[in-house]
């Protein structure tokens, strides 16, 4: 037998008998090494002899271990887990219960205060649903896609079809109309709980309908869902042949059933009601539809159903943010996640004195084109109360307003609370009292 | 090598396949029959509305037999589900002001059809007949005042005609093009 072999067989030896933390701890403390090796030297001919180990933790200030050793399953082979220490999770959001009485999921928002890097975990992404919605059990050997309409070729995709097909990997996020900040909101998960970002595979929308040749006069298309009430959007042909994907992968794995398993339409930088889920029909047609999800947007104000369709240049600090503690004075991180309808992020600014001083944030990875954007910036916590905000500027030079500023450009009078037309996309304030505890400073 | 060999391909397809829009052959083409069930989304203009026919009078029971009632009310009103008639305010200056309720604030009187037909009742979508379609949605429009005689018979050449007060109060969306801001002259 080989050292190594040795080693190994000792090791799966341990694990089976569930070894307690202090092993490792006493094993290898160094106040006394001759007397401590002794000690080692025991517990390891214990180990051999198959006894159970004792519990005399010596008193020293080692830092703690791991609290036990788990035993495989079979299901954690399988599919892995989260640590039981990890409680990160969706809640509803918008006052209505998810599920509610009937079992319709409604809208669940993300916990962004939580969030590291820009792709948000399959089950902690955040869902909209127009009206409330059961999640259909689609059986994707029975799924299928149609294109029709104004095309030479109507066409009818299996799964496998659409996988044959060249696809593209790209991360986007999706936000909801819902996503509005409010006075009443203690945390980021209410304020901006949303949206999320994920990496999603599929095929370019544009080569599938060039298979199926788009006919002149073609200027729209509806995308159409298999769920009970099959909602549907109408989408200008323009984006449609830009970028929008017909999705089967997200994160690496089918998209998950209550993200439109197993098909979704990603329309990026478009409100998240474009984002048709469980898809399996476009026809391409020669007006806008007004369907039912399309009614859901209408306004009488040209400006606000223009601002509640791209979606704006917008940005959070997720850490620290509502709710949570600094511990001190001193060193943080600042970090916050920045996204645009319009594009890439180009820049983003922070401040720390309530918008008296900028700086520039560092852009941590490439910044994608509608998709999530890491930022941090390093900062000094002097202990006295500060406020602290964000703003994002894109690659189109759109630059994210304070509500105040969003309210001057359409001269509100000053006595009205500002409310931002179309999607909200203003500047989140945060304020961090002289306890370190953070607040959310809408006025 | 290969080139050589697909050439030929090339020379005969070419003719027909446009040089921009190359064809994987991957799909099937659909049967009439299965668009025609599919093909749910009432334009506008009705196209996709299939034959049948209703009144405001015959609508008025199956809005009790449906199930629709039990939700939304009796009366359109006063029910968990969302009311389907407008308040008694008289009659407003922008109709808009009724509120959101899709059957007087929708600008088609198609976008009603549809969604009854698509969306309800709740729990059994789906199985109402198109008569049965046009029958509640004349109803729910009898009880907006958007048509005034219940005997009227709204079918697929009828109901796209129906003038709604809103036809032309609403906000279309902009041409959207990418990498252009989403509001000229919106700095943010
Ligand atoms: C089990 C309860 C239930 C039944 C039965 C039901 N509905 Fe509904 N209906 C709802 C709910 C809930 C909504 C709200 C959907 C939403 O939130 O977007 C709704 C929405 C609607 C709307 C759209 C309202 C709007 O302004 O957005 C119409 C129209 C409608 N129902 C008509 C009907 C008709 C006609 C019937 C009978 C054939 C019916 N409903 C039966 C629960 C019900």
């Amino acid at each position: 037998m080989s050292l190594a072999l040795k080693f190994l067989s000792v090791y799966f030896f341990v694990t089976e008998l569930s070894v307690p933390v202090n092993f490792i701890d006493e094993g290898i403390t160094m106040d006394s090494k001759k007397s401590d090796r002794r000690e080692f030297l025991k517990r390891g001919a214990a180990l051999a002899g198959g006894v159970a180990l004792g519990t005399t933790k010596t008193a020293n200030a080692q830092l703690e271990g791991p609290e036990s050793f788990q035993r495989g399953t079979d299901e954690i082979v399988g599919y892995g887990k989260r640590s039981r220490f990890v409680d990160s999770v969706r809640i509803p959001h918008g006052g209505r219960a998810s599920p509610d009485a009937f079992g319709l999921d409604f809208h669940i928002a993300t916990p962004l205060q939580d969030s590291v890097g820009v792709i948000t975990p399959s089950s902690l992404h955040y869902m909209g649903t127009t009206r409330g919605s059961f999640i259909p059990d689609i059986d994707p050997e029975k799924h299928r896609l149609m294109i029709h309409g104004m095309v030479d070729n109507p066409l009818v995709f299996t799964m496998d079809d659409l996988k044959r097909m060249p696809s593209v990997t790209r991360l986007h996020f999706i936000e909801c109309a819902g996503n509005r900040s409010n006075r009443r909101h203690t945390t980021i998960q209410e304020t901006h709980g949303m949206t999320s970002c994920a990496e999603w595979t599929g095929v370019l929308l544009s080569t599938l309908l060039k298979e199926a040749g788009v006919q002149a006069g073609a200027d729209w298309i509806v995308a159409e869902g298999v769920e009970e009430v099959k909602g549907a959007s109408s989408i200008p042909m323009t984006k449609a042949m830009d970028d929008c994907l017909i999705c089967y992968g997200m994160n690496g794995e089918p998209v998950r059933p209550q993200q439109g398993f197993p098909l979704r339409l990603m329309a990026p930088g478009f409100e998240g009601i474009f984002n048709v889920k469980w898809l399996r029909r476009i026809k391409v047609v020669d007006q806008y539809y007004m369907t039912y999800n399309d009614f859901g947007h209408l306004t009488q104000d040209p400006a606000t159903a223009a601002l509640g369709y791209q979606i704006g240049p917008k940005s959070v600090i997720t850490h620290p943010s509502g709710g949570q503690q600094l511990p001190g004075a001193g060193f943080y991180e600042v970090s916050g996640l920045a996204w645009s309808g319009g594009g890439s992020v180009a820049r983003v600014e922070v401040t720390t004195d309530g918008g008296r001083t900028w700086f520039d944030a560092d852009i941590r990875g490439p910044a994608h084109k509608m998709a999530h954007t890491r930022f941090t910036f390093e900062w000094n916590w002097d202990g006295s109360p500060c406020e602290l905000q964000s703003r994002c500027i894109d690659e189109i030079g759109q630059v994210q307003p304070s509500r105040a500023q969003a309210a001057e450009f359409w001269n509100q009078p000053p006595d009205q609370a500002p409310r931002v037309r179309g999607q909200d996309n203003s500047i989140q304030p945060w304020r961090v009292d002289g306890d370190g505890s953070i607040h959310n400073a809408i006025a | 090598m290969r080139l050589l060999k697909l050439l030929p391909l090339i020379l005969l397809f070419g003719a027909a396949a446009d040089a921009q829009s190359p064809t994987y052959g991957v799909g099937r083409t659909p049967t009439d029959a299965e668009i025609l069930a599919w093909d749910i989304a009432i334009s506008p203009t009705g196209e996709e509305l299939p034959v049948g026919s209703g009144t405001a009078d015959e609508g008025s029971e199956l809005y009790l037999e449906k199930g629709c009632a039990g939700c939304h009310g009796t009366t359109g009103a006063g029910g968990l589900a969302p009311r389907l008639v407008k308040r008694d305010v008289g009659v407003l200056e922008d109709p808009w002001q009724y509120g959101r309720i899709l059957p007087i604030r929708s600008p088609y009187a198609t976008s009603v059809w549809d969604f009854i037909n698509r969306g309800m009742p709740l729990g059994a979508e789906g199985t109402l007949t198109p008569d049965e379609v046009y029958s509640i949605t004349a109803y729910l429009f009898f009880l907006n005042d958007v048509i005034d005689d219940d005997l009227m018979v709204l079918d697929e050449k009828t109901l796209p005609a129906i003038q709604m007060p809103n036809r032309d109060n609403w906000a279309q969306v902009p041409d959207w093009f990418p990498g252009q801001p989403r509001l000229q002259g919106y700095p943010y």
